[in-house]
């Protein structure tokens, strides 16, 4: 019976129940929860497919593959280390929508029809809003809004897409779908919104860093990663997501450098990361899907690793801004180490996750002879060490000293973090576990001398680049002085030749907007008048006037007919 | 007895009537009217059975055999038409007239049970007859029970309602009369089937023509297509609010039937969509409907009347689904029938829960009755989702049809109406809900759930709609099957 179901419903009754649970047991709840799920999990044999049957249509709720596998897995590291981390938070909202969140996105990930993937798919959206709002604050209601609007959009293209699809092939199986329809356009839409590809992406730096100190964690482990996973479920090896995913890695760089709320760095940095792997469901090898999965893998781990040490920080000392931290190391030396770990990891450094992952990409581009793209993949990896590798533990931990003291993080967060770091030396160090549950059989060369050389001449130059601009001063110039203007003058690194074309857009856009706003109120108002309960059609008409429009009607047929 | 299920069908409420006249007394009318209520809804499953075994029922009345008697037959579409009919019936009877205040003195209540059985046996006469003349009769008899229980409304409103609704009514009575007139000249035979064997010979004559045009017209007004619409609001606002519910749930639906039968067993598809070519006319008709009612619902500042402009943007729905004359429009558009019958007539018995509590329909006086009356207010917003389109409610599984349908005929631009005015729909049910959850209750508002007296068939209803929209087979299945038939009759 329960074979029949994905895995994530666990979760999903489970957070259902959860507030009925006794506030004593609900610590243990929280974390017993995640290990039942993966259970049921590791118990549906991969190859099994289960299907019920809903009015004509077949919904094949478990279809249980390697590909789907490997994210359900590291969809439960996560969901189990989000638990952990936010072991201490008491309200039980945030729990309930981020068990039922992750829980959906395991489901999700078996839905083996389109329907199916929709329900899960707006069932993600709904469940992660409330880890937005759940901040309490006008600004994240505000963002939570628009990032609901965002996500549902995205699942309301994927439902009319699975329609047209349905009524040109009389299929809703979600297999490879690949481009040239308009249906799978409108899916492969549905998905890259998810996915957060370039003019798409605004909503993930928008809500993520609005969303509580744990909420975030799970957000960045599920929502995107979800979409990775549709891309190379339905879109494998089309050409056009090579220079999307090439773009995808290089542009958010420019932001993340000049951006001040380290949360929104690591958000851009996530869509740096998330190039990476589009790439390699573009490229379409074997190789280069095991890579986005293997990527997939090690990011959701690092990457939440990262965003962990950061609400650390910004849980102890209540901000999160550059200009205002640094020195921390005194005071949170483990959290400091594991951050640490985390930027190694997402920096590539050997013998960390990120390097095992990102060598399979890099090697598919490469070999495939998309020289282009590996250019600005290499651009890439030397931007991630610079802002995520380097700009997020320095203004962090390191820097001047702000002269904040605080207590080191909790131990269950210290915990969380713990394994992750674990996990990510684990992963680079030994890799074999993690390649042998990648979805395609090849032969892994992740410890090649040209891999390690080429990583760490990046690496080094780009250090080198940092600590070049940081002594010359003109990185960032202001650290010194004091913090209230550093979001200013930090801004100035823009190529300041920018700074009109930005006016001049930003001006554009308030101006459609605004004539776009005027419009849609008159037109409100207009509609109002007349629907209004007093308005003519909002208002029964005197007996006189409705019988002289079933004259009218009756007239008009009449004449038709007669024609 | 099996084989006069038919007959006992009509027989039994119309007889029904009368004896609660004689009966008076409140509480054995209630007993009573209640007993034939369930009794007719049993024969009505009862039918729909023996329909899905042996396929279409025919019963001679009187033995004498059509085209001289009248006969009453049974297919699927119209034993589907019967099912909801009674079971809304059965289920809305037993509320009764007094839910508030005194909407009708104790001593007369049975004129409302009376009136109710008239009205549930005309609407069910609609449905199950064979011959089109007996078809006038029937809409006649429940038209005027239906026009005495609006005007048993406690405001002095519902007596101007209940006349206007007198006048259109009566005018779509003349109108189908007029068009029955027409066919019987033409062809000397007022058997449906009969006609439909003898109408092609002569389809190409005016007099037919102007036969289907009077013909649509006057059911068009007893179904509320816009603009014929305007005796509806006022008719629901104002009628005690279980009478809004029947009424809703079930005299526009037995009015589309007729359509359907008209259009595709009598004159036949290739009539009306091809030679007269009303495909156009009927989707402009219905776009108008689904934009004008949602929007005009949107702007209500009163629950009942919002409930009612819903009812005719919903309409529109239904004739769309008509308007494309192929089976997965049909399935639509019948299936929505159902779907429509439950979830509005559950949402028109929680705005009831909420009359009997606070007296009053006003959206404003709504202000934090989720939390005062839980139970209601969630019966209301789940019937409101249906309304939407929501998957796992019923109102998914009929506009997942329509868009199919729209998809199948190339009319993209349709399929994307429909979803918009979902989108409306979506905006009229959240300005309820954002009163009732988000505002602090008033100072007045009371502090109890609704007698389960009403709470009870609320329930009922609004389970259904969840329930039909998880386990489609049964609505969807007849529907689909419904649909099926008619369209080979069609050819």
């Amino acid at each position: 019976m329960i074979d029949a179901l994905p895995p994530g419903v666990v979760l999903i009754l489970g957070a259902l129940l959860f507030p009925l649970v006794p506030a004593r047991l609900k610590p243990a709840t929280l974390l017993a929860l995640p290990v039942l799920s993966a259970l049921h999990q590791w118990s549906i044999p991969v190859g099994s497919v289960e299907a019920v049957t809903f009015f004509d249509y077949e919904l094949v709720l478990v279809r249980a593959d390697a590909l789907a596998n490997v994210f359900a897995t590291v969809f439960h590291i996560a969901a189990f280390l989000g638990a952990l981390y936010s072991l201490h938070v008491r309200d039980s909202i945030q729990h309930v929508a981020a068990l039922a969140y992750a829980g959906a996105a395991m489901a999700a990930v078996y839905a083996g029809d389109l329907i199916t993937l929709f329900i899960f798919w707006e069932a993600t959206a709904v469940t992660s809003v409330f880890l937005i709002w759940a901040s309490r604050t006008e600004s994240s209601f505000r963002a939570g809004l628009r990032y609901l609007l965002i996500q549902v959009t995205s699942g309301v293209l994927l439902l009319a897409g699975a329609i047209f699809h349905f009524s040109e092939t009389g299929s809703l199986a979600f297999d490879q779908l690949g481009l040239g329809t308009l249906a799978t356009g409108l899916i492969f839409a549905a998905f890259g919104i998810k996915a957060a590809f370039p003019f798409f992406h605004n909503w993930l730096q928008d809500a993520y860093p609005e969303a509580t100190v744990t909420g975030t964690v799970f957000l960045s482990s599920f929502t995107t990663k979800l979409a990775i996973y549709c891309l190379a479920r339905g879109f494998p090896g089309e050409e056009i997501l090579i220079p999307i995913g090439a773009a995808m890695t290089a542009f958010p760089i420019f932001y993340a450098v000049i951006e001040n709320d380290l949360r929104r760095v690591l958000a851009y940095s996530l869509n740096n990361q998330l190039g990476f792997m589009v790439v390699g469901v573009g490229i379409g090898t074997a190789a280069a899907l095991n890579g986005a999965a293997a990527h997939a893998f090690a990011h959701i781990i690092y990457k939440g690793l990262l965003f962990m040490s950061m609400g650390a920080v910004l849980f102890r000392t209540g901000t999160i801004k550059g200009s205002e931290l640094g020195g921390l190391y005194r005071s949170m030396p483990l959290t400091t180490v594991f951050c640490i770990v985390g930027a190694a990891s997402i920096s590539a450094f050997p013998l960390f996750s990120g390097f095992v992952a990102k060598s399979f990409v890099m090697t598919a581009t490469a070999e495939g002879g998309y020289l282009i793209p590996y250019g600005l993949l290499l651009f890439a990896s030397a931007g991630v060490f610079h802002h995520s590798g380097i700009k997020i533990p320095y203004f962090a931990f390191f820097s001047h000293d702000s002269g904040r003291r605080v207590k080191e993080a909790p131990w269950h967060m210290l915990l969380a973090m713990g394994i992750a770091a674990v996990l990510c030396i684990g992963i680079g160090v030994y890799p074999g576990p993690l390649l042998a549950l990648l979805p395609y059989d090849v032969d892994p060369h992740a410890y090649t001398p040209t891999h390690v050389v080429t990583q760490l001449q990046l690496l080094l130059f780009s250090a080198l680049a940092f600590g070049v601009l940081m002594r010359t001063g003109i990185y960032p110039p202001e650290l010194r002085s004091t913090n209230l203007d550093f979001d200013w003058v930090y801004r100035r690194l823009i190529p300041s030749g920018l700074a009109p074309v930005v006016r001049g857009v930003t001006a554009a856009r308030a101006a459609v907007a605004d004539a776009a706003l005027s419009g849609v109120t008159w037109l409100m108002r207009e509609l109002g008048r007349r629907h209004a309960p007093e308005g003519i059609l909002g208002e029964p008409w005197p007996t006189g006037t409705a019988t002289a429009w079933a004259a009218v009607l009756l007239g008009v047929c009449l004449i038709l007919f007669y024609l | 007895m099996i084989e006069h299920l038919p007959v006992l069908q009509i027989v039994i409420p119309l007889l029904g009537a009368p004896v609660c006249l004689l009966l008076r007394a409140r509480g054995a009318v209630l007993v009573f009217a209640t007993a034939v209520a369930w009794c007719t809804f049993a024969i009505a499953l009862a039918s729909i059975g023996i329909v899905l075994e042996q396929g279409e029922v025919v019963y001679a009345l009187g033995g004498w055999v059509a085209p001289l008697g009248i006969e009453y037959r049974i297919d699927l579409l119209n034993a589907f038409v019967i099912t909801v009919v009674s079971g809304v019936g059965a289920i809305v009877l037993p509320i009764g007239p007094g839910i508030h205040g005194h909407t009708v003195s104790a001593s007369r209540e049975y004129l409302y049970y009376a009136a109710f059985l008239l009205c549930m046996a005309g609407l069910l006469g609609v449905a199950i007859t064979g011959d089109i003349f007996n078809v006038f009769v029937f809409l006649e008899i429940s038209s005027l029970a239906a026009y005495t229980l609006v005007a048993l409304g406690n405001q002095r409103r519902a007596l101007r309602a209940a006349f206007s609704y007198l006048v259109m009514g009566t005018i779509g009575g003349t109108f189908v009369l007029i068009g029955i007139g027409f066919l019987y000249q033409m062809t000397g035979t007022l058997n449906m089937a009969d006609l439909a064997r003898l109408l092609p010979a002569v389809l190409d004559n005016r007099a037919v023509h102007a036969a289907f045009a009077f013909l649509l017209v006057g059911v068009g007004i007893k179904l509320a297509v816009f603009p014929l619409h305007q005796w509806l609001p006022n008719a629901y606002t104002y009628a005690p609010p279980a009478v809004s519910a029947f009424l809703a749930a079930t005299a526009t639906k037995v009015a589309y039937y007729l359509l359907l039968r008209l259009v595709f067993t009598i004159f036949g598809i290739g009539f009306v969509f091809g030679a007269l070519g009303i495909a156009p006319l009927l989707q402009v008709i219905s776009l108008a409907a689904m934009f004008i009612g949602a929007l005009a619902a949107i702007n209500q500042t009163d629950l009942k009347r919002l409930l009612a402009y819903s009812s005719v943007s919903q309409i529109g729905y239904m004739t769309l689904g008509l308007s494309f004359g192929s089976v997965a429009g049909l399935t639509g558009g019948l299936v929505h029938v159902a779907n429509h019958a439950l979830m509005k007539g559950g949402m028109f018995l929680a705005v009831a829960c909420i009359v009997a509590r606070t007296g009053t329909s006003a959206i404003a006086d709504l202000r934090g009755l989720g939390r005062r009356m839980p139970a209601t207010m969630a019966a209301f917003a789940l019937g409101g989702l249906g309304l939407i389109g929501v998957p796992l409610t019923v109102g998914f599984i009929s506009k997942w049809y329509l868009v199919l349908a729209a998809i199948e005929a190339g009319q993209m631009l349709l399929a994307f109406a429909i979803l918009v005015s979902s989108l409306l729909a979506a905006v009229y049910v959240w300005r309820v809900v954002e009163v009732a959850w988000f505002q602090e209750p008033l100072q007045s508002a009371p502090h109890g759930e609704a007698p389960l007296r009403l709470l009870i068939p609320t329930w009922v209803l609004i389970g259904a709609s969840l329930y039909f929209g998880v386990a489609t087979d049964l609505t969807a299945g007849i529907a689909a099957q419904a649909a099926e038939q008619l369209l080979e009759v069609a050819r």
